[in-house]
């Protein structure tokens, strides 16, 4: 039942990128997102949290405030970039993350990613992530995670678990 | 209207590219390095792409331009993930001055440090 | 208008440049794929303008396959460095 799903979604995506409507062009997608769709189309998606409206609005205002944090890390890379003295501290800290489930940790670690000075580097299986931060202002464990991790970990847990 | 909007993200965009690359020249180590141009070359190309499907509306261009932005938004962090983390286990140390490194402490600590490639 | 677009054009075309200066000067190979990874971003863009400024709709085919085909390479690149088998 998912693979139909992920059949029309990427079949959408292909007309999209080709924008024809030419009947060779529409075979060669439907061949291809079979074969994409039969294996690659194990995943761990329970059914009920697809139908659940209010996971799509968290979704919805989880963009506006990566794309809002991603202006403020633009401009803070603007500043140190031509700052003359260049003003960074850099060092690996390590975080602690609660969140379970591959896809929701993939998200927090992109979305680490584009924050205001930090970079993720690795996870590890049991909760842990390793952030290499431009301006290291604490090595504890616990206050790291608050400073870098608590602002998307809440609505992350709402929208994937 | 729309012409001068799209215009206004293309120049905003082509500005920040500027920044990231400005920030892989003068930043010291790798990770620094790979930190700001990741970012900025990321919002940068979507703003560009998002002024292009400003000043095209939805034909051809437009809309392949449109269907970038998701594609660079997702796939570019994950390449620098991947990066951060193959350069770090093939063993290219923080700049000297670099504050801590949990992440090494941790791979010696574990007893599972992998010899250099 | 079209000359603006030539200018942004001719900006990224400089901003490469100096993004191949740090491949060609690069004091390790993971400073030399960093460079790449984001010539290969900056490239996406580029096409993308060229595409405005001559109205030539395939060069925005390239500049997704292009973007496609850099990730792909740069995520290979970066698990032969981890020190990792290739077809896991």
């Amino acid at each position: 039942m998912l693979r139909v799903l992920y059949f029309i979604v990427s079949y959408i995506f292909w007309l999209l990128m080709t924008l024809s409507l030419e009947w060779d062009r529409l075979a060669a997608g439907a061949v291809v997102c079979l074969l994409t769709t039969m294996i690659f189309g194990k995943t761990s998606i329970q059914k009920h949290k697809l139908l659940q409206p209010q996971r799509y609005c968290w979704a919805a205002y989880y963009v506006f405030l990566l794309l809002w944090e991603c202006l403020k890390a633009n401009l803070d890379v603007a500043y140190r970039v031509l700052h003359p003295a260049m003003p960074i501290h850099p060092g690996i800290v390590k975080v602690r993350t609660s969140l379970k489930s591959d896809l929701a940790r993939t998200s927090l670690a992109n979305s680490i990613t584009m924050t205001p000075g930090t970079l993720s580097v690795d996870v590890t299986d049991d909760g842990y992530l390793y952030i290499h931060w431009i301006n290291v202002k604490t090595q504890d464990v616990e206050e790291a995670s608050q400073k870098i991790v608590v602002v998307f970990e809440k609505i992350l847990k709402r929208i994937f678990e | 209207m729309n012409d001068y909007i799209g215009l206004v993200f293309i120049f905003i965009g082509v500005l920040f590219e500027l920044f990231g690359c400005i920030g892989l020249l003068r930043l010291p180590d790798m990770y620094n390095r790979l930190q700001a141009a990741t970012k900025c070359v990321t919002l940068g190309t979507c703003g560009i792409m998002f002024g292009i499907f400003l000043m095209q509306g939805f034909n051809e261009i437009g809309v392949k331009a449109l269907v970038a932005v998701p594609l660079i938004f997702i796939t570019s962090p994950t390449a620098a993930h991947a990066l951060a983390r193959g350069a770090h286990i093939a063993g290219v140390r923080l700049w000297q001055k670099s504050v801590c490194d949990r992440y090494e402490d941790d791979k010696k600590h574990m007893g599972k440090e992998k010899p250099a490639p | 208008m079209d000359q603006i677009i030539l200018g942004c054009v001719a900006a990224l075309v400089a901003i490469c440049f100096m993004c191949l200066y740090r491949a060609w000067r690069g004091p390790t190979v993971a400073d030399r794929m960093v460079a790449i990874d984001i010539l290969g971003i900056l490239v996406v863009g580029f096409c993308a303008l060229w595409a405005v400024y001559t109205e030539r709709g395939f060069l925005m085919d390239i500049a997704l396959a292009w973007l496609l085909l850099s990730f792909i390479g740069t995520i290979t690149l970066a698990k032969y460095l981890g020190g990792q088998q290739l077809d896991e």
